[in-house]
């Protein structure tokens, strides 16, 4: 599970994740502890996750709330160190840049876009400031003139108007936020862009706006995307790879299209049964059991087993390892590996929901 | 379907909802109006701010002021609601007119156990003994999914997970037996595997208890599987109503067909969603005329000018001037 396996694709990867994890210490405070002897309690927010993203693609990861994809996301950009694991960006191991001067020029090289994009945005500054900010911490560019050039260029990449810089971020839609986040993030001229949910708090009018920015941006620079969201249409939309996280791990990865046409995973194949079929075909789907077990308390073996239809024993005691796909995904599942995720099995899983509760 | 001849359960007849603000009065429902027949489930759809929630709450007479039904009228049954007195009214919600809001901590008092909530509930309700009722609250969280409703019925609202709050919340909507249930984002802060199950619980618990639901939502996924007539908002008004496989698959309003192309889809490849530039304008900045028109790829004379109208079309109704043969030669059908 610790080496990563080529891609299908012949480019080589810009960036790696080596059995990244993130362990947070939630546990009550000392002194509590130790007068009701509690243990310590971690919180595997990430646990063993392995990808790899190849330049200029984009890879997504999906997956229901606290599953951790905004850690995995914080973890790209070096906002949080590993607990174990490597983040390997361009041939180099993000942990091993110590010091803010090593991380400097790796760091304008890697940028994140956020879901709230008036959070992320200082009401008190001039749109033109939070463009320039970037370009003056980078030192990118001096002369204030030249920095005024580069900051309208940058509002017209993202399709608004030089003119714009001079407003306040009040003063824009949701949607319009989205795009001065976008411009103030292109500023470093990164390879690499983190999306951490960038269009769940946008309207769908509008998102399909910065998707199709983004699909845009990324042809005319040649970005690199980690996209993280928890709808699947868009996903399927947007993404070359997508990456399937239940509590903390990666349960399945692969090519965009063939993941969702053949999903191999029982979680994946129950979260596309879940999509609201808009087309109206009125089809069958694997009926969604329980719901996320606690983080904190997560289930023995393999994590999706109390929900699982084809769960088994052995599912409850060992955790399923990564096994490569004949089209070159991963998935982790012991009855794919154990051949016995047939057809018929799953038929019978159907069968069997549609007069279950 | 029901006939023409019977009278709707709930009919809204040219409802303005109105916000008197220091700038100005601020109109975020405007002349709108629909039917709800029985055991029917209508969708709202409608970009954020659109004016669902407000129609919602002004059917129910829970507006919070300084909002304030301005005009038009609510009629549940043929008999007017939005000028009762406050008690009758709220006799009418719970009994006859049940509520599911997005967030079900609205619904649930943190204070008491869910089984003392739902027993008030039905007592207020019906002439059930103590007992009788919290022997039916057991029943009624059984059916709405909650494994061991007798341990549970003792529990407090933050015991239960989000999607099983949510449960109980549709359970205390169902235990008067309303005709009507109103609910608004009823599926929005769940994860998305619980949603399913929830507009599952909720459509099939309707239906065998025959009430009628005004499903308000963003989702027009969860639309197509659910309802069966849409009525789409645009700007505090209504864009098109009809059924749910003609707005769905055959969008009239330029904005609803805009609306449904933006919409990504799994298993379609395209490179670029459809787009409608700009957004949707705010209550303060609502243009004359189609209040579509500025984003309108089809805008042509009359439009920046008269407010259209909905228009009559086959089962549905149309608010565009495309749909008025005199104005645009029939143009609008093709
Ligand atoms: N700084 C932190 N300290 C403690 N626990 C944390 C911290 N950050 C995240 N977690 C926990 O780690 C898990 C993963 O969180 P994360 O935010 O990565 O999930 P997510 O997949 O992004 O969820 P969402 O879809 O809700 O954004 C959650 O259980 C969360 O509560
Ligand atoms: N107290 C208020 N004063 C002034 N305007 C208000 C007030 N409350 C709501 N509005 C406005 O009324 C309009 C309609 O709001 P409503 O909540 O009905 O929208 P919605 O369609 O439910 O949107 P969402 O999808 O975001 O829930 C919005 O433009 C909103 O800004
Ligand atoms: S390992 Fe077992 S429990 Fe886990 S997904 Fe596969 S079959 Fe289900
Ligand atoms: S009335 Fe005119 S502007 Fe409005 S939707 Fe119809 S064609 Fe477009
Ligand atoms: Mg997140
Ligand atoms: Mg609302």
């Amino acid at each position: 599970m610790v080496e990563v396996r080529p891609l299908p694709s012949a480019d080589s990867p810009l960036v790696e994740a080596v059995d990244l994890a993130k362990h947070f210490d939630v546990s009550p405070p000392w002194l509590t502890r130790v007068l009701e002897r509690q243990p310590r309690t971690l919180l595997k927010a990430v646990d063993g996750v392995s990808f790899a993203v190849p330049r200029g693609r984009t890879f997504s990861l999906v997956g229901e709330s606290g599953c951790g994809k905004s850690t995995v996301a914080r973890l790209a950009v070096g906002l949080y160190t590993p607990t174990a694991g490597r983040l390997v960006f361009d041939g180099t191991d993000l942990a091993g840049l110590n010091s803010r001067a090593a991380m400097a020029p790796v760091r304008r090289r890697l940028q994140m876009i956020f879901q709230d994009p008036f959070a992320s945005l200082n009401p008190r500054w001039r749109v033109r400031d939070i463009v320039a900010e970037p370009i003056r911490a980078h030192g990118l560019l001096s002369e204030t003139r030249a920095i005024d050039r580069r900051v309208g260029e940058l509002l017209e990449l993202v399709r608004l108007t030089a003119a714009d810089g001079q407003k306040y971020p009040h003063e824009f839609s949701g949607g319009q936020r989205q795009r001065i986040s976008i411009a103030r993030a292109l500023a470093s001229n990164p390879e690499f862009l983190v999306c951490d949910e960038p269009t769940s708090a946008l309207d769908v009018s509008v998102q399909a706006q910065i998707l199709n920015l983004m699909k845009d941006l990324q042809r005319e620079l040649g970005l690199t995307y980690l996209f993280i969201s928890h709808d699947l249409a868009v996903v399927y939309h947007i993404s070359d790879y997508v990456g399937v996280m239940y509590l903390g791990r990666l349960v399945e990865w692969g090519e965009a299209r063939s993941l969702f046409r053949k999903p191999q995973h029982p979680y994946t194949r129950m979260l596309l049964d879940a999509i609201p079929d808009l087309e109206m075909t009125g089809r069958r789907r694997i009926p969604v059991r329980g719901e996320v077990p606690s983080p904190m308390n997560p289930p023995s073996g393999c994590h999706f087993y109390p929900r699982c239809p084809f769960a088994n024993e052995r599912c409850r005691a060992e955790v399923p390892l990564s096994i490569t796909l004949p089209h070159g995904g991963e998935v982790r599942c012991h009855a794919v590996e154990e051949g016995r995720l047939t057809e018929a099995a799953v038929r019978q899983a159907l069968g069997r929901g549609a007069s279950a509760p | 379907m029901s006939s023409a001849v019977k009278t709707p359960l709930l009919q809204v007849r040219n409802l303005r909802v109105e916000f008197p603000t220091r700038r100005g009065v601020l109109t975020a429902v405007d002349d709108l109006s629909f039917d709800i027949h029985e055991g029917e489930v209508l969708g709202v759809v409608g970009e954020s701010g659109a004016g669902k929630s407000m129609t919602g709450t002004a059917v129910i007479g829970l507006l919070e002021p300084p909002g304030r039904i301005a005009g038009g009228e609510v009629l549940l049954r043929g008999r007017r609601i939005d000028n009762l007195p406050y008690e009758e009214l709220r006799r009418i919600r719970g009994k006859e007119i049940g509520m599911i809001f997005q967030d079900p901590l609205t619904s649930l008092n943190p204070l008491y156990t869910v089984g003392r909530q739902l027993v008030e509930t039905i007592r207020t309700h019906s002439d059930l003994s103590e007992g009788r009722a919290k022997a039916r609250a057991v029943e009624l969280l059984a059916e709405v999914g909650i494994p061991a409703p007798e341990r549970r019925v003792n529990q407090y609202p933050h015991q239960f997970s989000g999607g099983m709050r949510q449960r109980v919340v549709i359970a205390l909507a169902l235990c008067a037996n309303p005709r009507l249930v109103i609910a608004d984002e009823p599926t929005t802060a769940l994860d998305v595997s619980i949603q399913a199950q929830i507009i599952s619980l909720l459509k099939r618990l309707c239906s065998e208890h025959g009430a009628a639901v005004m499903l308000i939502t963003h989702d027009m996924g969860v639309i197509a599987e659910t309802a069966d007539r849409v009525a789409v908002m645009y700007a505090g008004r209504l864009a098109e109503i009809g059924p749910v496989k003609d707005v769905v698959k055959h969008a009239r309003h330029p904005y609803t067909h805009g609306l449904m192309g933006s919409i990504p889809i799994v298993g379609q490849d395209l490179d670029r969603l459809t787009q409608i530039d700009g957004s949707m304008p705010r209550l303060s900045e609502i243009p004359p005329g189609c209040p579509f028109h500025p984003r309108c790829p089809r805008v042509f004379e009359p439009c920046d000018q008269e407010r259209p109208d909905p228009i009559p079309v086959e089962n549905s109704e149309v608010a565009c001037w495309l749909y008025d043969d005199k104005r645009s030669g029939g143009g609008g059908h093709g």
